[in-house]
């Protein structure tokens, strides 16, 4: 067979990341999907598999970029979640921004990056904070600014895309993930709840979570879950991971594992405390600790574990390749194509497309 | 606007000094009213607002131990697209150590649910007003005996312990009713706090109320001879206000007993635990002790400045019409005549008479005392 020709090696080196593939995630967690080798491949070592490490260490050397939305109203956990999440004091309040400053007016975007490293990898990880969400008595059309901000990095992105002299690596300012923190009520979602979702589900990956879900007893955090997924599926909002990037069986029953556990109850904290001669995270109550990374307690690690330890890659990805994608589409169609970028004249543009 | 004085029942102590000739024996009068009181029961108008799932309904349950919201339907959020404001009614009869209460809880689903929740609680001041427009009617009518009191008596106004003090619907809500109802702020399901955050909260709510110049209900004064330890218990009631507070509709087993609470993997929430939560000083507050404060503040201050300003408002529309003046309001009747207008005029007379034979009675009790 044809599939061991080193001439089908060379071309798929010339681009690390094709788009029509989406390659598994540099830390295999599943065998791969090649077919057995033939008896002709065991009698030579080519060496195919190490491209996995190349990209490894091609990864970390360059690092990634990530960016993480978060929205709710005021209140909620959000800086402490994403600090937790990411276990050091990345959010907006924890830089500047001091606890006693009033609601605003109108919706802000405060974005705010910094550099982390893991295990030699190093992660610019931005944090997009959208203070005045939801905390209006009007809160008519709060979610534009939000769907502007996202799309003006679309917008972004496809200009230098479209760039004929293209940076080597376009900095990419897209929202990877939107965290919506619903209020844990017990009831139901609220109606900002299922307008925000319905706009922007097709936009953005949005994850949703229940804040401060240490307000609710077991029963009525399963009961809250199983209403909001209802909900959800009532007024047709996919949430991510979405049922139709599914790639094969092997990701749908992981995904399904995971939709059927959403959205994910939490409880952030920076705060550690001493419990069962450990040091955990957690908040201390005068009838006890709420341990936050204790998977009895609440569901954080689950967050944690599927949005950073699963599929990180995965949001970019599916960021990149389909709500960016759809996003160019509708700009190729309205406009009947891009403007040149530079100015040669040439109405051949959309061959660099 | 006018102050108006609050009279207060002072209880006649037992004194070994009665004189049997200047004993006249209206010292029982306070008893005698207890009697006749519990023989005709109490009537008590509460009001719950705040937001749907801060617990309201939990929290009216756990307080006067019914379980009035049984047959109750949650709307899902696509039934809540289109809902307004509503006001409902409950009333049940409680009665305990022969003493009934009728007890009225006045809903508002709906308020602050909406995306838009522009001047929403517009139907709950209409409400209110409604009550004591109905009142002043009835009491100006001729037939008094049977006046029903529907006057909203106190509010309990429900702040989510998410936020980091009052928002803006919080403020305004409490700005529009503040001169119209007993406001009793209250930080809803305020075990997701931890008791710093509890502190922090209270603190920044009570700079805001005072900031923003809201009035909620005042602790009447402790009177200066009461005794120390009642005092002191006062004075920590209002240092804590606004009360945090948490219900509960189950009963879990805690520390070998069965109390009301709620169960979480990392301990159990005691509703009546002081060290837990506020819930047993605001029981305490709003059914042992102030209770009936709450009813003589809203009948003399927001009842009478709704009736001073009914009535100022329509001896200004006399004066325009150039009709002749006449010390008496002319009420909003159907058919307003002579005949009516007389007995008014008698009525309040006779009011007036028994007020003034009152404060002489309670000169006479001072003077003696002393």
């Amino acid at each position: 067979s044809s599939k061991n020709h080193p001439e089908h090696l060379s071309s798929y080196m010339s681009e690390i990341v094709p788009p029509e593939v989406r390659p598994k995630p540099a830390v295999p967690a599943k065998p791969s999907h090649v077919a057995p080798p033939s008896r002709s491949a065991l009698f030579g070592y080519i060496g195919i598999d190490t491209i996995i490490e190349q990209m490894r260490k091609k990864t970390m050397k360059t690092g990634f970029d990530f960016n993480i939305m978060v929205v709710g109203q005021s209140g909620l956990g959000k800086s402490t979640l994403v600090n937790t999440l990411f276990k050091s004091q990345v959010s907006r309040r924890s830089t500047s921004w001091s606890r006693d400053e009033k609601i605003p007016k109108t919706v802000e975007i405060k974005s705010v990056s910094h550099v982390i490293e893991e295990g030699g990898v190093k992660m610019k990880l931005t944090v997009i904070d959208t203070p005045g969400f939801g905390d209006q008595i009007n809160n008519e059309n709060c979610w534009e600014p939000i769907s502007k901000y996202i799309n003006e990095q679309y917008e972004k992105f496809l200009k230098e895309e479209v760039n004929i002299a293209r940076k080597k690596r376009i900095p990419d300012t897209r929202v990877h993930c939107c965290l919506y923190f619903i209020s844990p009520t017990g009831h139901s979602l609220r109606q900002l709840d299922i307008e925000f979702m319905k706009h922007l589900s097709r936009v953005v990956n949005i994850i949703p979570v229940i804040a401060k879900s240490d307000t609710l007893t077991l029963d009525e955090k399963t009961e809250f879950k199983q209403k909001v997924r209802k909900e959800l599926e009532a007024c047709g909002i996919e949430c991510y991971p979405q049922k139709e990037f599914d790639e094969d069986m092997e990701d749908k029953s992981d995904n399904d594992k995971i939709r059927e556990a959403m959205p994910f109850a939490v409880v952030g904290s920076d705060k550690e405390y001493q419990a069962n001669a450990k040091r955990i995270l957690g908040r201390k109550t005068p009838w006890g600790v709420v341990e936050v990374e204790n998977p009895n307690h609440c569901e954080f690690s689950l967050l944690r574990d599927f949005m950073i330890r699963s599929h990180l890659q995965d949001l970019k990805e599916v960021t990149h390749n389909i709500h960016y994608e759809t996003y160019r589409a509708k700009r190729l169609n309205d406009n009947g194509g891009l403007h040149p970028i530079s100015s040669s004249g040439q109405d051949t543009q959309e061959s660099n497309l | 606007m006018t102050t108006n004085i609050r009279y207060k029942s002072r209880m006649v102590k037992s004194g070994n000094d009665t004189n049997d000739k200047q004993y006249v024996g209206f010292a029982t009068l306070p008893n005698q009213v207890h009697r006749k009181s519990v023989k005709k029961g109490f009537d008590f108008t509460l009001m719950v607002a705040g937001e749907s799932g801060l617990g309201k309904s939990t929290l009216v349950n756990s307080l006067f131990l019914t379980d009035l919201y049984k047959d109750r339907k949650l709307l899902n959020a696509e039934e809540r697209i289109n809902q307004t404001v509503e006001i409902t009614k409950h009333t049940v009869d409680i009665e305990e150590k022969g003493v009934k209460l009728k007890l009225t809880i006045v809903d508002t689903p709906g308020f602050g649910d909406a995306v838009n929740n522009n001047e929403c609680w517009g139907p709950i001041t209409d409400y209110t007003d409604q009550q004591f427009e109905q009142y002043f009617r009835d009491e100006s009518g001729l037939n008094r005996k049977n006046i029903l009191d529907n006057r909203v008596h106190c509010c309990l106004y429900f702040i989510p312990p998410f936020g980091h003090g009052l928002r803006p619907v919080d403020v305004e809500f409490m700005k529009a009713l503040h001169e119209k109802v007993n406001i009793i702020p209250l930080i809803s399901k305020a075990d997701c706090l931890t008791p710093s955050e509890v502190k922090k909260l209270k603190d920044r709510v009570r700079d805001e109320i005072e900031h923003f110049g809201i009035k909620v209900y005042q602790f009447p004064e402790c009177d200066s001879d009461e005794e120390e330890e009642f005092k002191q218990m006062d004075k920590e009631l209002k240092e804590c206000t606004p009360f945090a507070v948490i219900g509960s509709n189950t009963v879990v087993e805690a520390r070998g007993q069965r109390v009301r609470g709620r169960l979480y993997p990392w301990g159990i929430v005691e509703v009546e635990n002081q060290s837990h939560c506020d819930f047993v000083k605001l029981r305490n507050m709003l059914i042992r002790s102030h209770m009936h404060d709450l009813k003589d503040v809203t009948c003399d201050v927001h009842y009478e400045n709704y009736r001073a300003h009914c009535i100022q408002e329509m001896t200004s529309k006399l004066a325009q019409d150039n009709r002749t003046d006449s010390p008496l309001p002319i009420l909003p009747l159907p058919t307003p005549d002579v005949e009516t207008e007389k007995l008014i005029k008698m009525k309040d007379e006779e009011l007036k008479r028994m007020q003034e034979m009152l404060e002489k009675m309670q000169q006479q009790m001072h003077e003696k005392d002393q």
